[in-house]
């Protein structure tokens, strides 16, 4: 029953921090001033909100493999944003020194 | 625990609305291909909630969509290069445009 | 919850009209493969996620590819104007009227199960668990083998569209990459996992939302950033192995349901075989929609030589 309890305190705390560190690279996207500024609102911000999102209802998975799977989406997540950032920041220097 | 959920779900999709406005205002093409990736990783988020409220598929369309996510920006980024099939990597920027750029045109 | 469905159903809604209504051909396709995510999300709320899956792959994956590189084309070829905010009058008049009828469709539809409950009687004579592969691989294979030909004829509708008719030639333009660059470590990167949850996709397909083609589009996309990426040349159609992976698929298909013919009818599966047979079936479809897909996003043959 204790453990139960701090399970759902721990899945509250990490997923309510999640949503903060969303919220706040939404703010960045909104409210910073130029393209590159937005990037990093963008990649840091969300990426942190997604794995303490994922980590936080990891405590109310089911089985160790839901787990994995739910550790691998971040890992995704991260990566794909990691090569987006890069990608789309080299895009729109070179077509400003076009 | 499911009132938070849907909180939490709530609470993300106005997140994802407000990556809508940047998709519609801009201004640069990067801009808005930047808040559909917002996009993206916020619908992950919330295919995660909906997985820890029962739904025990949306854990693998959170895994495809997750693994997909940057598909279209790597298409985007092919297709604005020189000759549709290059990469922006290969263009060296002009270091000097790192400095001082407020807006992409 | 209704707030929630509430609200996504709003963002639906505005997404859609940004995409078809919006300035800007760049924007709209940039709106539609937001639609996209929106609309997985619904089909999860709505407890389909069979098709929430497809929508996943196909709509924020491979549709925003084949859209952005359509733009990304107009625009080299100047002919990117600006969307013209006139009424195409007959357009709007014949879209109103399917529109229309949907509603009415809609409106009209009995409350209850559905087939629901008919498929749930029969199921344990399909041979799988999955009731979404049971109508797809099984009750309704008609349906499923004829779209598996369809997409077929769609890809050799495309050929006549290479450059100087050289449809054999390596599909799409020559893609090229700073060889050690972001790009090129992305797709040594993403495909080995895309490989893993696409064929993982499949085979949970038989007992769980999944299926073909989930599973197909998944690996397209793995190919599709290969060849992006610049790591493998696109394949042409002068080689006969890869023409065999597009028919395998329909051609095994058709031959199944030709043997069924032995049980009482065409693709008609005895439950002893059928999940043998539908597996079978599943696997090699795969195959053969992940390599169809991917040629298609590459495009017709642009001259650049067969690999």
């Amino acid at each position: 029953m204790t453990l139960d309890l701090l399970r759902l305190l721990l899945t509250i705390a990490l997923t309510g921090a999640g949503l903060v560190f969303y919220v706040a690279g939404t703010l960045g996207l909104l409210r910073f001033p130029d393209t590159f500024s937005r990037l990093h609102a963008l990649t840091k911000a969300d990426n942190l909100g997604l794995g303490l999102l994922a980590l936080g209802l990891a405590f109310q998975a089911p089985g160790w493999a839901e787990v994995a799977k739910l550790a691998l989406i971040w890992l995704l997540a991260l990566l794909a944003a990691g090569t987006v950032a890069q990608l789309v920041a080299r895009a729109a220097l070179g077509r400003g020194a076009r | 625990m499911s009132t938070w959920l849907a909180v939490l779900a709530v609470g993300l999709l106005g997140s994802l609305a407000a990556a809508l406005w940047r998709v519609w205002h801009g201004p640069g093409q990067a801009d808005r291909m930047m808040a559909a990736q917002l996009v993206g990783t916020a619908g992950v988020g919330l295919l995660l909630i909906l997985w820890a409220m029962g739904e025990r598929a949306a854990l693998d369309v959170a895994l495809v969509l997750a693994l997909l996510a940057a598909l279209a920006a790597v298409g985007f980024v092919k297709a604005s290069s020189v000759d549709g099939a290059g990469d922006p990597e290969e263009e060296a920027p002009d270091p000097s445009m790192i400095k001082g750029r407020r807006h992409d045109p | 919850m209704a707030v929630f469905d509430l609200a996504l159903c709003t963002l639906i809604l505005l997404a859609a009209l940004a995409a078809v209504a919006g300035p800007g051909l760049f924007r709209a396709v940039v709106f539609f493969v937001v639609y996209g995510v929106l609309i997985a999300l619904a089909w999860v709320r709505l407890g389909a996620p069979d098709v929430a899956l497809a929508e996943a792959a196909i709509g924020a994956g491979l549709t925003g590819v084949l859209l952005l590189g359509a733009v990304g084309r107009l625009s080299r070829a100047g002919a990117d104007e600006p969307l013209t905010s006139r009424i195409d009058w007959p357009v709007a008049l014949a879209a109103g009227l399917v529109g229309a009828m949907l509603v009415w469709a809609v409106l009209s539809l009995a409350p209850g199960p559905g087939l629901a409950p008919a498929v749930a009687e029969i199921l344990p004579q399909t041979g799988v668990e999955n009731p979404v592969t049971a109508v797809l691989l099984n009750l309704r294979a008609w349906d499923t083998l004829l779209e598996s030909v369809v997409l077929l004829a769609a890809l050799i509708g495309l050929w006549p569209l290479a450059r100087g008719g050289a449809w054999q030639a390596a599909a799409g333009p020559v893609h090229h990459a700073l060889p050690d660059g972001v790009l090129a470590g992305f797709g040594r990167l993403l495909p080995p996992v895309a490989l893993l949850v696409g064929v993982y996709l499949v085979w949970a397909g038989a007992y769980q939302p999944g299926g073909a083609f989930q599973g197909g589009t998944v690996l397209a996309a793995a190919g599709v950033l290969c060849v992006m990426a610049g790591l493998v040349r696109a394949p042409g159609m002068a080689a006969p192995l890869w023409r065999l992976a597009l028919v395998a698929g329909p051609g095994l298909f058709l031959a199944l349901g030709v043997a069924g013919m032995a049980f009482g009818g065409f693709l008609l599966f005895p439950t002893a075989l059928a999940k043998g047979m539908i597996l079978a079936i599943e696997m090699v479809l795969t195959l053969s929609i992940a390599v169809t897909l991917a040629l298609m996003v590459l495009g017709p043959p642009e001259g650049g030589g067969a690999q």
